[in-house]
C-alpha cells in the first residue's frame, strides 16, 4: 500500500467521481457532499464497474408500504444487476457479510505536507498552496 | 400391503356428489334459488369426472364414478394406510360463482355439509374452509363461523383467482388465518377469471394441469413480495396438489433477481429462499420428479429444509399406483418428517385433537 496524490482538491467538486489506475487496479472514488469514499471498480458479484453504477440512498421497510429512506446517494449501484454497496463499507446490501466491494482509504491533505513526501505524486505537480486528494492503495 | 407408520395425510378429497346433497345447508331462499335459477351442479372443469386423474380406476365404483363416500375413503385410504388424521379438501366451484352472496351462502353450505357428512363420521377427518374470496369480508365472516369447529384446520384456496393473492384486498382473510392458527392452502385449480396460462387457453387438458406450477409460482411470488408474512409472521401457507420439483429452481430465480431490484420491495428484508422455507409448505403428491432414486434425493437435497414436505395422497386422484405415495428417492431419515412431524408443525390445531 502506498499513498497516491490523484486530484487537487478543487478539481474534484462534490457530486463527482473519478476512475485512478494505481498499478494497474482501477478503483472508484466519490466525493459525496464532500467526504471521500474509494472502492475497487470490480463489483464482488461478476466484476462490473461501480464507477459506471448510480448512487442512490437506502431504502428499508418494516411493513409493507412503508418506505423509509435515508443515506441519499450513499448507495452504489452495480450497472450490471442492480446489487447495492454501501460506499462507507463495502458490504453489499443482499449479503453484506459475504459480499463486499473492496475499500480503499481517502484522505484530503495540504500540499505543504505532501512535498515533503513519501507520497506518490507522479502526474500531479503538488504546490504548497492547495490542497490535495490521496488515496490509499 | 399396508403401511406401519403413523401418518398425516394433507390433501384427501370430498366431493359433492349433487346440487341435492347441499340444499339441507342453505338457506330458503338459496335452495328455492336452485330449482327456480335450474342450477343443476357448480362443478368446475378442473377435475372432469371421467379424466384419468380425477379418480384412480381401482378406487372408482362400479359404474366407474369417483369414488364419493365416507366407505370408500375409509377403504381405500384411510385403514389402507393407518392415516391417524386426513384433511379433506372440497373442490367445488364455489370460486368460480360472479356473485359475492351466492358464492358466500355455497361456501356456508359446502363447509357445513363436509363438517355433516364427514367430520362428524369419521374422527380421523379434518377439514379446509372453503371461503368466498370473491369477496374478503365474506371470507373472513366464513373463517370466524367456521374456525369455532376447531376441526377446521386451514383456510382453502385456488392457486389462480381473481388477483395475485400477496394483493392487500386479502389481507383481512389472512389476518384472520393467522389470528385463529389456520395455514393458507393454495390447491391446484382455478375460478378461470384468466387463462390457466399466461400466454392464453391452452388446447388441452395436460397443458392445463401442469400450467398450475406456473399459477403457484406467481402465488408464491406475490405472498413474498407484497409483504404478506412480514405482515403476518405466524402465517404459514400449504401448496396443495402443487408439485415438488419446480420450488428450487424457481427460489433460485426469484431469490437473484431481488438481490437486483429488492428496492422495489424494501419490506422483503432476506432472501425470498429464507422467507419461503420458513413459511411455505408443500404436499407430496403429485410428485412431479424423475424416476431416478439418486435424481429425487438430489432434488430433496435441492429444498434445502427437512421442514417443507407434507405427506399426501390427493385421494382419489391417479397420481400413484398402489401403495406408493411415498416417492422413491426419499431419504428414508424424512419419512417420519413427512408423515407426520411437518405437518403437526405446520397445522397448530392438529395436535389439540390427535387420535
Amino acid at each position: 500500500m502506498a499513498k497516491h496524490v490523484i486530484a487537487a482538491l478543487r478539481e474534484f467538486p462534490a457530486g463527482t467521481r473519478k476512475l485512478v489506475d494505481i498499478k494497474g487496479r482501477q478503483i472508484a472514488v466519490f466525493n459525496i457532499n464532500g467526504e471521500f469514499f474509494a472502492l475497487a471498480n470490480r463489483c464482488p458479484h461478476q466484476g462490473g464497474s461501480l464507477y459506471d453504477g448510480r448512487l442512490t440512498g437506502l431504502i428499508e421497510s418494516n411493513e409493507p408500504g412503508r418506505y423509509r429512506y435515508s443515506r441519499r446517494g450513499e448507495i452504489i449501484r452495480c450497472p450490471w444487476h442492480g446489487w447495492e454497496f454501501d460506499v462507507r463499507t463495502g458490504k453489499s446490501w443482499c449479503d453484506p457479510s459475504r459480499v463486499r466491494a473492496r475499500q480503499f482509504a481517502v484522505s484530503v491533505a495540504p500540499g505543504s505536507a505532501l512535498v515533503e513526501g513519501p507520497y506518490v505524486a507522479e502526474t500531479f505537480p503538488v504546490s504548497v498552496e492547495d490542497d490535495y486528494v490521496v488515496l490509499d492503495a | 400391503m399396508t403401511v406401519s407408520w403413523s401418518t398425516i395425510d394433507c390433501d384427501v378429497h370430498v366431493n359433492v356428489p349433487s346440487m341435492k346433497a347441499l340444499l339441507p345447508h342453505l338457506d330458503q331462499y338459496w335452495r328455492d334459488s336452485v330449482v327456480d335459477r335450474g342450477m343443476n351442479s357448480l362443478d368446475s372443469i378442473s377435475y372432469p369426472p371421467n379424466a384419468p386423474l380425477t379418480a384412480r380406476p381401482d378406487w372408482r365404483g362400479r359404474a366407474g364414478e369417483p369414488p364419493n363416500t365416507l366407505d370408500m375413503l375409509r377403504s381405500h385410504a384411510l385403514d389402507r394406510w393407518n392415516i391417524d388424521i386426513a384433511i379433506c379438501n372440497c373442490l367445488y366451484g364455489v370460486q368460480l360463482l360472479y356473485s359475492e352472496d351466492m358464492a358466500a351462502a355455497f361456501a356456508k353450505a359446502v363447509n357445513d355439509w363436509v363438517a355433516a357428512e364427514w367430520l362428524d363420521r369419521d374422527a380421523r377427518l379434518r377439514a379446509s374452509i372453503v371461503v368466498p374470496m370473491q369477496n374478503p369480508d365474506y371470507a373472513v365472516a366464513e373463517i370466524e363461523r367456521c374456525a369455532k369447529d376447531r376441526r377446521f384446520v386451514q383456510v382453502l384456496v385456488l392457486a389462480m383467482g381473481e388477483a395475485p393473492l400477496g394483493r392487500r384486498q386479502y389481507w383481512p382473510v389472512y389476518a384472520a388465518a393467522e389470528r385463529h392458527g389456520l395455514p393458507l392452502g393454495l390447491h391446484a385449480g382455478s375460478s378461470y377469471r384468466h387463462p390457466v396460462t399466461s400466454l392464453g387457453w391452452p388446447s388441452w387438458y395436460v397443458e392445463d394441469y401442469c400450467a398450475q406450477s406456473q399459477g403457484f409460482q406467481s402465488q408464491v411470488a406475490s405472498l413474498v413480495c407484497e409483504g404478506v408474512f412480514v405482515k403476518f409472521p405466524k402465517l404459514r401457507v400449504v401448496l396443495l396438489e402443487s408439485g415438488v420439483t419446480w420450488l428450487p429452481a424457481f427460489l433460485w430465480r426469484l431469490s437473484k433477481f431481488w438481490r437486483g431490484v429488492r428496492l422495489e420491495v424494501p419490506w422483503v428484508d432476506r432472501s425470498p429462499l429464507e422467507i419461503v422455507r420458513e413459511h411455505v409448505r408443500l404436499t407430496i403428491q403429485p410428485f412431479d420428479g424423475p424416476d431416478d432414486p439418486s435424481a429425487v434425493a438430489r432434488l430433496i437435497d435441492h429444498m434445502q429444509s427437512d421442514d417443507m414436505l407434507l405427506f399426501s395422497s390427493d385421494f382419489p386422484h391417479w397420481q400413484f399406483d398402489g401403495d406408493d405415495i411415498m416417492p422413491v428417492g426419499i431419504p428414508e431419515r424424512l419419512h417420519g418428517r413427512i408423515r407426520r412431524d411437518n405437518a403437526l408443525a405446520t397445522y397448530g390445531r392438529l395436535t389439540e385433537t390427535l387420535v
